[in-house]
């Protein structure tokens, strides 16, 4: 992978804890012509169980159109059931259960007779290990959602090459579309995720450590992609790495559990959280005093 | 110096089990060869007890129809024709209507307790269809002789109203009893639970994190099902379609009570003339001569080949769509 001299330099203005102003610029370097569009998604009193087991209390937490948001705290703090509770990704799993409200442009995702299809659709999904079907080249791979979903679409090639272009991964596998999803990097891999989930054009992208098990270059070029996403779409990421939660996002949300319920401690600007958080247990993450 | 003596030969390495491990190895070497040397011993018998008559027929052992033997008084064998062809058709054709029926089935049962089914009834079912695979099949020959073939029947007559002008179908003369399609539909339930189970805990293994994936992009269930669930599976069904095949070749009783054995090759499935390779072996056993038993002897070679040659092809199948599929 190669990185020109003027995205490391943004890179490492980027990294500063508080530059939020830096990260606006990198956005505005980057205009695209798509906006982000509607009001939001909004978290309403969401509580999370796993048979008995309370996981998550009362999280409230609103995610502004065109923001993105990272959700940061120690493991097992509930973070990314959080998460799976929005796109009703949650419900797969044997015994999990949820209460309050998910409101996607104001209207309830957990409604009776929504189509849960059409929820996830608006709402995608990127996962922690890159999980591209392996029975399909990188082409369908990135069309897969509209085959899954069964939408139309007008040009194909089109499409193809405008997500491989956003998620950052065009360069590199221009040539090889025919080639399967599993001959490309892990880092690679992930983007060819990115990409899939952007082909069906969601509102919302949820991601779930999406740079976990991924190399320092991908890391960073995916934080790059996901500079450029957040001007047509709203985001919301999940990290245990507090630079990228630093880099990438305008507010972040400190989740933290006691041994008991995960629940959110604050949530503020970015720039706020890193450099004058309100709770005391705050300030000991993110300056690294445990977790 | 030069670098080829700077760079030394790889070193032997070398460990001494322990005794136990000792033991041990030889014991489960013991039991690996067994099977092979028990198989090797019985192709071995076949091939001594048939050879007089495969010397004596030649090819013509498989590519004749005719199967007859006239003795004299004295129990001497004035004439022989041995011939297995009509068998030997008739085997792949059960086999083949058996599979074709059973794979969808099976497919569809693997699927749905899979991933449909609630947990309670599918612990129920998967019990039910192991105990199927168990089950004797003379008791599926004879439910099948006095429940099954009736109505096996009356389909046999309503395909040939409708699908008659594919050759494959035509009945002529109009005579649908103990037909190779009867003797497949009971072959098919013989060999589902044996497809299911093997198509079922391959379906089990497709990857949680994919089947997440096409969730998260809006699949329905059975969208996700089509895009990646079947293509981690395919060569599983082929497999186990494959065992069931060779399940369906090699048997016996419950084909025999079904099948009205003809020795005539027949192609036509729903025509009541057919034939069985193995139903042969126990319609002529009882009152063979020692000579047409030498005769059944070199029959059963034939069929222990035909049935190790789909079990090996089986694998062929799996190993390569195993490696293209994933």
């Amino acid at each position: 992978m190669i990185q020109t001299p003027e995205s490391e330099k943004e890179m490492s203005t980027s990294a500063q804890p508080g530059s939020l102003a830096s990260v606006a610029n990198a956005k505005q370097a980057r205009t695209q012509p798509t906006q982000a569009t509607g009001t939001g998604l909004e978290a309403r009193g969401i509580h999370a169980w796993f048979g008995k087991n309370h996981v998550l209390a009362n999280i409230n937490l609103d995610f502004a159109a065109g923001s993105v948001t990272a959700l940061i705290g120690p493991s097992g703090c509930g973070k990314s059931t959080f998460i799976r509770t929005l796109n009703r990704m949650h419900e797969f799993i044997p015994g999990a259960a949820m209460a309050g409200e998910v409101l996607l442009d104001g209207k309830e995702v957990y409604a009776p007779g929504v189509d849960v299809t059409k929820i996830r659709l608006q709402i995608g999904m990127v996962f922690q290990k890159p999980n591209p079907f392996p029975s399909m080249t990188i082409g369908e791979n990135v069309l897969s959602g509209l085959k899954l979903a069964q939408l139309k679409v007008a040009n194909k090639d089109e499409l193809l090459e405008s997500c491989l272009v956003r998620a950052g991964l065009w360069n590199e596998v221009k040539d090889r579309l025919d080639a399967h999803g599993g001959s490309l990097s892990g880092g690679q891999q992930q983007r060819l995720c990115i990409a899939r989930a952007l082909a069906v054009s969601p509102q919302v992208l949820l991601m779930d450590e999406p740079c976990s098990s991924l190399d320092p270059g991908s890391t960073l070029r995916i934080e790059e992609t996901i500079r450029e996403l957040s001007d047509s779409m709203t985001i919301v990421i999940v990290t245990h790495n507090m630079q990228q939660a630093a880099r990438v996002s305008d507010y972040t949300a400190f989740f933290l559990s006691d041994g008991g319920p995960g629940e959110m401690i604050e949530v503020a600007r970015t720039s706020e959280i890193f450099s004058q958080p309100k709770d005391q247990r705050t300030e000991n993450y993110v300056t690294g005093r445990f977790g | 110096m030069s670098i080829a003596t700077l760079i030394p030969s790889p070193r032997e390495i070398s460990t001494e089990p322990r005794r136990s491990d000792k033991v041990f190895r030889r014991v489960v070497t013991g039991g690996g060869l067994s099977s092979l040397i028990i198989l090797g011993l019985i192709a071995l018998f076949l091939a001594y007890r048939g050879y007089e008559v495969l010397r004596e027929e030649g090819l013509g052992f498989i590519t004749n129809a005719e199967w007859s033997i006239t003795l004299d008084e004295s129990a001497n064998v004035v004439e022989s024709n041995f011939g297995l062809s009509a068998m030997l058709v008739g085997t792949i054709l059960c086999s083949l209507v058996a599979v074709v029926i059973a794979v969808p089935i099976s497919v569809f049962s693997a699927l749905y307790l899979n991933f449909y089914a609630p947990g309670w009834l599918k612990k129920i079912l998967v019990a039910v269809i192991d105990m199927m695979a168990a089950f004797p099949s003379i008791l599926f020959g004879i439910w099948g002789f006095l429940v099954l073939m009736p109505s096996v029947e009356y389909w046999g007559k309503l395909i040939n109203k409708y699908l008659g002008w594919i050759p494959l179908f035509e009945v002529k003369p109009y005579f649908f009893t103990r037909s190779p399609f009867v003797a497949g539909v009971v072959l098919a339930i013989m060999i589902i639970p044996i497809i299911t189970s093997v198509s079922r805990e391959i379906f089990a293994q497709a990857p949680l994190d994919r089947i997440q994936a096409a969730f998260a992009l809006g699949a329905t269930r059975w969208a996700m099902i089509k895009a990646v669930v079947i293509p981690h599976g395919r060569s599983g069904v082929v497999g186990g379609a494959m065992l069931g095949l060779g399940r369906a070749m090699g048997e016996t009783v419950a084909v025999y009570t079904v099948l009205n054995i003809v020795f005539q090759i027949n192609w036509h499935v729903l025509l009541g003339a057919g034939g069985n390779v193995a139903s042969l072996i126990i319609l002529k056993f009882g009152e063979a001569s020692a000579y047409e038993i030498k005769a059944l002897m070199a029959a059963g070679l034939v069929l222990f080949f035909l049935t190790l040659s789909v079990n090996a092809a089986a694998n062929f199948i799996v190993k390569r769509t195993g490696k293209s599929g994933r």
